[in-house]
């Protein structure tokens, strides 16, 4: 086992227990703040393997946008304060959605731990770097980065559209 | 020299943990946490794809590096695409939280639970007022 691979197994246990709590989280706040925790040591997994700016990314837009919207959201619906048990369905439903979440979680771990799972990898650190992937962008992707840009806009315009809006009279 | 097998066990946990969060939580912003999870296992298998040499496994035993390093996408597909689900994961969330809002305004809740008809026929639909609305603002601020 190498540096790398021990500082990836970390961020990996830290990204997954958090995530666990994110969503069994009793309380709303917390559940919005696990979710930091997993989106930041998502990132220092993509550092670990080479992936430098979406790492960058995932921290400026994750972190730094997304979740603040987040909390926004639940500041604005006036989200409960303190420990409730009301934030989950009940807990016949509850097993049910565990089962799913489990059923998923093997097929696809299982799928892949069969086709790569025992292979491993030199990380090219380089191919990571603003340069290789900024050329990357505004050659060949060209095309669909425009596309995403129309996509935000019309995010933003629907975004404000819908919360002005309300039912019209 | 990295092993493939914990961020793929990472992968599975987190697209799990997604889809419990889905189907379990009861406020649709909790639920948007859960989407967000599955967003996020999503790119860590995008970044993974990127990791693993041009023409996948089986080329990296029989060729050489020098040419495995030739051989290297030079669209750095994995990652670009990484970037581009994180850019529209972020378009979603808002649009996601801005109906939500809106959901709030017009039912007074964020329980999807209570949420069970859309539209007027529902038991949770009330008129959204503007005036009453902004009086209650300015009355607490």
């Amino acid at each position: 086992m190498s540096g790398a691979d021990l500082v990836l197994t970390a961020f990996a246990v830290l990204a997954a227990a958090a995530s666990m709590l994110a969503v069994t989280s009793r309380q709303v706040v917390h559940a919005a703040l696990w979710l930091v925790v997993t989106l930041g040591s998502l990132a220092g997994v993509y550092l670990v393997l080479g992936a430098e700016v979406v790492a960058l990314v995932q921290l400026l837009v994750y972190v730094g946008a997304v979740v603040v919207l987040v909390l926004f959201a639940l500041m604005l619906t006036r989200a409960p304060i303190g420990v409730r048990d009301d934030l989950t369905v009940a807990s016949g439903r509850r097993v049910l959605a565990a089962t799913a979440g489990v059923a998923l979680a093997g097929l696809l771990g299982g799928t892949l731990l069969v086709a790569v799972g025992d292979a491993t990898v030199v990380v090219d650190g380089a191919r990571g770097r603003a340069a290789p992937l900024g050329r990357a962008i505004f050659t060949g992707w060209v095309l669909p980065f425009e596309l995403l840009s129309v996509l935000l806009l019309a995010a933003l315009v629907a975004a404000i559209a819908v919360s002005r809006g309300g039912p019209q009279r | 020299m990295i092993h493939l097998a914990g961020p793929i066990l990472l992968v599975a946990v987190l697209a799990g943990a997604g889809v419990y969060g889905v189907l379990a939580r009861r406020n649709a912003v909790l639920v948007l946490i859960g989407v967000e999870l599955l967003l996020g296992a999503a790119g860590l298998l995008l970044v993974l794809g990127s990791v693993l040499p041009a023409g996948g496994l089986i080329a990296e035993a029989t060729t050489a590096p020098e040419i495995s390093a030739r051989m290297a996408d030079p669209l750095v597909s994995g990652q670009v695409a990484t970037v581009m689900l994180i850019t529209i994961a972020a378009a979603e969330i808002g649009l996601a939280l801005a109906v939500v809002l809106l959901l709030f305004r017009v039912r007074a809740t964020s329980d999807l639970s209570a949420v069970r008809e859309l539209g007027e026929a529902s038991p949770t639909y009330s008129d959204y007022d503007e005036a009453a609305a902004e009086a209650t603002a300015d009355g607490a601020a």
